[in-house]
């Protein structure tokens, strides 16, 4: 079999033909404009990291575009291969770093599968609630970045890094860092919170619907935000369950899938939440699917806080030294802020795992970068793939 | 959700000779999985998404795992003749005896699949399949032309683990740049010595790389230590 290679120049070739395939369509140059080929990246400010998109252009026109990846690549699931269980916890920090608190649970959930272990109420409370506040801190910073994106410089990404602040320095007086939190554990959290802490939560949560609102008043019905975003980067809910899109790009092209809702993993069953759809699938409805589910996450976060027990953070039989899961394996799925993270592990029965595997949603939301982007202008590009919401440590693992 | 037992009887029905066998999995995630016939498998997964039943239409996670050659070692009873001397008279008698037989199972790539149900919202389903061994056989049918979702995904065990997904219609590396040759995930491997490529003025590189030459291997490694 014949194995394609990148080469230079692919914007003046064919494009690849299989019969069947659920591909982007193809655009002749109509020979108006001048035939381009653009490196986009990997040091472009707009690019959130080091991606680099190889665009074909027809005049100010894209034809094709490819998305190059690899430039963060660290293999992270094979240093897991030579860790133990526990200390792979800290490295799921890394993979997205504006989440990792939300990484670490879906981490924690795919062991307590593997090895059939229960969580106690308290550490599911305090899961759900940093899991949220997470979602919030992630939403608002991903829409601060795809305004700045379209011109606005600084104000609405300060706004939303504001807010953002706030919540890492909870995180921060919680678990010892803003970022790197390193803070679940296999059957449970690592410390337990104090009162003070969740006052000062519910302080942070009191003042979080004032700064949605804020936030909406400054952007919603902004005439250059809707006249950049609507009806451009248009994602049809078929092509996004085939190509499996998930989270909120998913939801604002209309599909009711939310894995909080399906799976009811933790606790999530006890809440009560809508799921934002979408209508169009553009740009515009990324955007507000976003803001609609910060002001859900705020419910959330207003009953768990409510309701939140007292007891144990860690179950009392959790094996912590010698921890060896018997020979089998599990995936365990969690709906992070970007799409659902999975962890898929293999046990052989030693100290770490035999195959470790990050179900990345920034990848895979990636896949129909270039079917969103195709026929739209050069300037487009940067604002659909801001509207993808991807973060590179993930992308490329 | 129908069980793992009631699938494989769905296929078998809907696909004439599909082979499908299940394979266990122990913990308590309690998620089987089914074995797929590589050369069947294009049309079991087009049964899988179109089944109404099932509706599998979300592809979300495609893995490559890596399975070594393996000894295996048996404890096998045999049947012996021996010559024994038994009152003063010697005698041919049968006698059983306990031994240990080696065998090298083979290794074998493996592609795992996890399907879920957006409309009916279950799920995991857990496909795999398996290469024929590790070196030249490694061809795979390719998902991507029914799910979209495998692209990337199967480009990235491609890079890694090195199957060949036939029928994939953008097939390169995905993680690693275009000119590497090996592939990092795969349980035997060995890093260069310099992903340069390019032989170095340092000192201690030089003598890692001449440590692994194939010929004489001891022989340069303590001439490589003599010289320091």
């Amino acid at each position: 079999m014949k194995v394609a290679e990148t080469s230079p120049g692919f914007a003046f070739e064919k494009a690849p033909e299989a019969e069947g395939w659920n591909r982007p369509p193809v655009i002749e140059p109509d020979g108006e404009g001048e035939l381009l080929e653009v490196s986009m990246g990997p040091h472009h400010p707009s690019t959130h990291g080091v991606f680099r998109m190889d665009v074909a252009l027809d005049g100010e026109r894209v034809i094709r575009l490819k998305p190059v990846f690899g430039y963060l690549h660290r293999n992270h699931e094979q240093i897991a291969e030579t860790t133990s269980y526990l200390s792979m916890m800290p490295y799921t920090d890394r993979l997205d770093y504006f989440c990792s608190l939300s990484n670490n649970w879906a981490y924690a959930l795919a062991v307590e599968k593997l090895v059939g272990q229960a969580v106690p109420e308290r550490a599911e409370y305090i899961r759900v609630i940093l899991a949220e506040l997470t979602r919030v801190q992630n939403h608002a910073s991903a829409i601060g970045f795809l305004i700045q994106e379209m011109g606005a410089s600084g104000t609405p990404l300060m706004y939303a890094f504001k807010e953002r602040e706030k919540i890492l320095d909870l995180f921060e007086s919680l678990t010892g860092s803003r970022m790197m939190c390193n803070y679940m554990r296999f059957g449970g959290c690592r410390v337990d919170t104090s009162a003070a802490w969740l006052e000062a939560t519910r302080k942070v949560v009191a003042g979080l619907p004032h700064f949605i609102d804020e936030y909406e008043a400054l952007l919603s019905e902004n005439e250059i935000l809707m006249a950049r975003c609507q009806g451009v980067g248009v994602l049809k809910p078929e092509l996004a369950v085939n190509a499996g899109i998930t989270g909120p790009m998913l939801r604002a092209s209309g599909v009711n899938y939310d894995i909080r809702r399906v799976d009811h993993y933790g606790i999530y069953d006890r809440f009560k939440f809508r799921v934002p759809l979408g209508e169009h699938g553009d740009i515009y409805d990324r955007y507000m699917v976003r803001v609609l589910e910060m002001r859900e996450s705020i419910k959330i976060l207003e009953q768990a806080l409510k309701e939140i027990p007292s007891g144990p953070v860690m179950d009392a039989k959790a094996k912590i030294r010698g921890f060896r899961p018997k020979p089998g394996e599990a995936y365990g799925r969690i709906e992070a802020p970007k799409g659902e993270l999975g962890f898929y592990l293999i046990s052989d029965g030693g100290n770490g795992p035999y195959r470790f595997r990050v179900r990345p949603p920034s990848l895979i939301n990636l896949t129909v970068l270039e079917d969103m982007c195709l026929g739209h202008n050069v300037a487009d590009v940067v604002l659909i793939f801001g509207s993808v919401d991807i973060v590179l440590g993930e992308v490329d693992r | 959700m129908k069980t793992v037992e009631q699938i494989k009887a769905a296929i078998e029905a809907a696909v004439p000779g599909a082979g499908v066998t299940i394979v266990t999995n122990p913990s308590p995630s309690a998620q089987h999985s089914l074995l797929l016939n590589p050369s069947q498998a294009i049309a079991v997964a087009n049964f899988l998404r179109e089944d109404e039943e099932l509706a599998l239409d979300f592809l979300s996670n495609v893995t490559g795992v890596d399975y070594l050659d393996k000894e295996v070692a048996e404890k096998v009873k045999v049947t012996k003749q021996v010559a024994k001397t038994v009152d003063g008279v010697e005698q041919t008698i049968e006698e059983t005896v306990e031994e240990t037989r080696k065998h090298l199972e083979p290794g074998h790539l493996e592609a795992v699949y996890h399907l879920f149900s957006m409309r009916k919202k279950h799920g995991p389903v857990v496909l795999r399949m398996r290469t024929v061994n590790r070196t030249d056989k490694v061809e795979l049918p390719s998902f991507t032309p029914i799910w979209r979702s495998a692209e990337f995904q199967e480009r990235e065990i491609f890079d890694l683990y090195g199957i060949v997904f036939a029928g994939h219609p953008d097939l390169r590396r995905l993680l690693m740049w275009p000119e590497f040759k090996d592939h990092p995930m795969r349980k035997d491997y060995v890093e260069p010595d310099d992903f340069e490529y390019e032989p170095t003025a340092h000192d201690s590189v030089m003598a890692r790389a001449k440590s692994h030459e194939a010929a004489g291997e001891q022989a340069s490694l303590s001439s490589a230590e003599a010289a320091r």
